[in-house]
């Protein structure tokens, strides 16, 4: 990679870095929250990833690693906007007011998506890869239609960047000037298949081919992070139409909780990205800079360590549903084929329900 | 104090057992929540297991190599119950979910259904009642013996009741350290006595000919399942030849304990390996078409003008050849570095897939097994393996004279497809006037 083509406002030390076209504009209090977030969320990252290892939790995707990433676009998005993620969002889920427990109702296998998409306006995870592109610039094109000032977010990863849905809905948001903001967070990794073999290009110059700009963002760099996609979330909002944002980070656990990732990957990799952890290089600029003390840090891991304990309590305590909850909101309205399904799954004797 | 049952969970989306790996606790310690309990493998991982209970282990359903089946019990906890309930709780199911999507049998929910691959040995070294040593202050029973998972690991793999071992850390903590005195003091370690159990098979230790069941099957899977794959792979593509030669190695004996001797080595592992890699490095950039591949998909031979030099390794899964990537660019030191590395990942179970591959030429070393010599088998997709014998006190004439001399008997198998016995003997009595006079070609270089 080019480091010059990467904004980037903290080095992994923690040491301020000028760039021509962005500066920070957050102040000590901003940052903490934000270095909280991230503790918080990785934190119930790992609790999850606990939780699905004693059986508790069917599978998980974890996004350790890519904390800064979300964190920075989740904090720069505001209550207006409207987010398309996919199924390892939990860092703009956590800013988007979700709580953790919902965030592991899909998981388990007890819901179906987990929470209210427009109380929070942030949708339910997609699990196809790529899909939601396409929803998001839906949106994007009726909220022209509806003519207010609002954004809506597409989320995916360098393996969905590969998926078809994504180009079209490059094309769709470049013909329509929607406002929309692709953020892709590049994790190095598509399961087992390295993004050098996904893209010839760095993945942020396909917006030009398109016709609609593309930034690269040190993914690791929360304040970055804030930054850039703040400015394209505005330009959305003010009708200059998409943006790609690739946040350049890295995916520091499995794919997901079935993965191996030693399968594939070198334990030096993993050694060169641990020295740009997001959470410690935002520690060091609050120590460095600000002063910041051990004290600050164990009050955040301490409340880190609580949410942790009560949402294995929670989670623990949830009813099973009866298994035919599945049929439930397949459609809206009555469906025969759906019908079907639910009377075979009483009749296979594994529901409470009698038909 | 009342009884959990932790049942081996489905860590990946659908499969139906996993094979015990690695315990990290054993009976009567106390575990934290989410403290490692156990790496188990599945089809899909290998992961580590983290404890969904605060409590003491009372019992391991199943020993290393074991297969439990999901949803069977993998380890029994006591936990404290809570003050406030004064009642003795029945024993209780730890997750009261029932599968109801998964077809779990439930008949035998109550007993420990594991495919045994071997008894459990009716005398545990590791939980059985410990003789006391009296010059041994700190010697305690094995379940409450105070130590680390690695260490326990690492005793464990060494046959060493950790019971046994007088810890001099903090509290009477068992360090590695004090393993590792242990184990000089107990084991011999000569060249012709194989540092392994006679009872260890391809990663498994198996019962003693008396109290072992009269048969016994071992399922081919991780390690073995590898090498098995590998050699007939090898075997039945690349038609093998050999040829050997005995050499006079006092040289490079003398070399290796001149050079143990500066205090500015003192800290590298030195030994006869070394200075023989060093040597089929060397007979490569003379001999190119040595380090080649036959690739009969595209009816070509790949000459390749790198070493990658693989290195043949008994670790306690089983046999691993891991290789030190560009091995021609190496001085001695760093090859030294380089090997000693590689060993030490290679038991510890540290060695990554990628160290593994692009493999071009091989050794392997059975002089610690006590023999003169193999015809060894060719790792798929190269051409060459030296195999290096027991350096052993022997009479060799010289100036026709007999004189006893340091000698080794050194061998190359190599695939005849595109090798011929010419360049495999130029090849092998290059390596060969290495060792037999080392100093000249190490300063060349």
């Amino acid at each position: 990679m080019n480091e010059s083509e990467l904004v980037q406002l903290v080095s992994p030390e923690g040491e301020r870095v000028r760039h021509p076209d962005y500066e920070s504009s957050l102040g000590v209090d901003e940052i903490f929250g934000f270095y909280r977030d991230m503790t918080i969320i990785r934190r119930i990252c790992n609790e999850a990833t606990s939780l699905q290892r004693q059986g508790e939790l069917a599978l998980w995707a974890p996004v350790q690693g890519q904390e800064a990433a979300q964190i920075g676009c989740g904090r720069a998005m505001t209550e207006k906007d409207f987010g398309f993620p996919t199924y390892r969002e939990h860092g703009i889920a956590w800013c988007r007011g979700v709580p953790p427990l919902n965030m592991l109702r899909l998981f388990r296998g007890v819901s179906q998506g987990g929470w209210d998409p427009q109380h929070y306006r942030f949708s339910t995870p997609t699990i196809v890869l790529g899909d939601q592109t396409l929803t998001a610039v839906g949106y994007a094109m009726g909220i022209q239609k509806d003519g207010t000032d609002e954004a809506s977010v597409a989320f995916f990863g360098d393996g969905a960047s590969s998926q078809g849905d994504v180009s079209e809905a490059f094309v769709w948001a470049a013909s329509f000037d929607a406002p929309v903001v692709f953020f892709l967070q590049n994790n190095q990794w598509a399961i087992s298949e390295p993004s050098t073999l996904q893209t010839k290009i760095p993945l942020y110059r396909r917006a030009e081919g398109f016709g609609f700009p593309g930034i690269r963002v040190d993914g690791n760099d929360v304040l970055a992070v804030y930054e850039v996609t703040k400015r394209a979330l505005e330009n959305a909002h003010e009708g200059g139409g998409p943006t790609l944002v690739e946040a350049f980070t890295y995916r520091m656990s499995p794919h997901t909780t079935s993965d191996d990732p030693t399968r594939y990957r070198t334990d030096a990799e993993v050694e060169v990205w641990k020295h740009r952890d997001p959470i410690e290089r935002t520690k060091a600029l609050l120590v460095r800079e600000y002063k910041y003390k051990n004290s600050h840090f164990e009050e955040v891991r301490e409340e880190a360590e609580a949410i942790a304990l009560k949402l294995r309590d929670d989670l623990l305590s949830l009813p099973d549903p009866d298994p035919t909850f599945i049929f439930d909101n397949a459609y809206a309205a009555p469906h025969p084929l759906i019908d079907d399904g639910r009377r075979d799954m009483i009749e296979l004797g594994v529901s409470s329900v009698t038909s | 104090m009342s009884h959990r049952t932790f049942l081996m969970p489905d860590v990946g989306e659908g499969l139906t057992e996993a094979e015990i790996v690695t315990w990290k606790v054993s009976v009567g310690d106390t575990v934290t929540l989410n403290q490692p309990l156990v790496d188990i493998e599945t089809a899909k991982a290998t992961v580590e297991l983290p404890s969904p209970f605060v409590g003491v282990v009372s019992e391991l359903h199943g020993q290393v190599g074991d297969v439990i089946e999901v949803g069977k019990p993998l380890i029994e906890i006591e936990v404290r119950d809570d003050s406030s309930s004064g009642a003795t709780p029945a024993p209780v199911k730890p997750t009261a979910r029932t599968a109801v999507f998964v077809g779990y049998g439930t008949s035998e929910e109550n007993e420990v259904a594991t495919r045994r691959h071997r008894r459990a040995p009716s005398t545990s070294t590791a939980f059985g009642p410990v003789v006391p040593t009296p010059s041994v202050a700190s010697v305690v029973t094995a379940a409450h013996v105070r130590s680390t998972p690695p260490v326990r690991l690492y005793a464990k793999q060494h046959g060493l009741d950790i019971s046994l071992v007088p810890g001099t850390g903090r509290d009477g903590l068992v360090t590695r350290d004090d393993v590792d005195r242990a184990l000089s003091g107990t084991q011999r370690r000569t060249p012709s006595a194989p540092s392994n159990a006679p009872t260890r098979f391809v990663g498994h230790d198996l019962e003693p000919w008396d109290s072992g069941p009269k048969e016994e099957r071992i399922p081919v899977r991780g390690v073995l399942r590898s090498m098995a794959e590998a050699m007939v792979q090898s075997a039945f593509s690349a038609p093998h030849a050999a040829v050997w030669v005995r050499v006079d190695a006092t040289p490079t004996m003398d070399l290796v304990k001149s050079l143990k001797a500066r205090p500015s080595l003192a800290n590298i592992r030195l030994s006869p390996l070394v200075i023989v890699a060093l040597a089929l490095c060397d007979a490569a950039r003379t001999y190119p078409g040595i380090n080649s591949s036959f690739d009969a998909a595209n009816n070509d031979v790949i000459i390749r003008r790198s070493v990658a030099l693989g290195i043949a390794a008994d670790t306690p899964r089983g046999l691993l050849a891991p290789n030190i990537k560009n091995a021609d660019q190496l001085d001695l030191v760093d090859m030294a570095l380089a090997l000693d590395q590689l060993v030490t990942k290679a038991r510890a179970g540290t060695t990554t897939p990628a160290e593994m591959l692009g493999t071009t030429l091989s050794i392997t070393n059975v002089g610690p097994m006590g023999v003169d010599g193999a015809v060894p088998i060719l790792p798929p997709g190269t051409s060459a393996i030296l195999v290096v014998g027991q350096i052993a006190k022997a009479p060799w004439v010289r100036d026709n004279e007999v004189v006893v001399r340091d000698v080794v008997e050194i061998g190359l198998s190599f695939d005849h497809r595109h090798i011929d016995g010419a360049l495999a003997s130029g090849v092998l009595s290059h390596v060969g006037r290495f060792l037999s006079d080392p100093a000249p070609a190490l300063l060349a270089r």
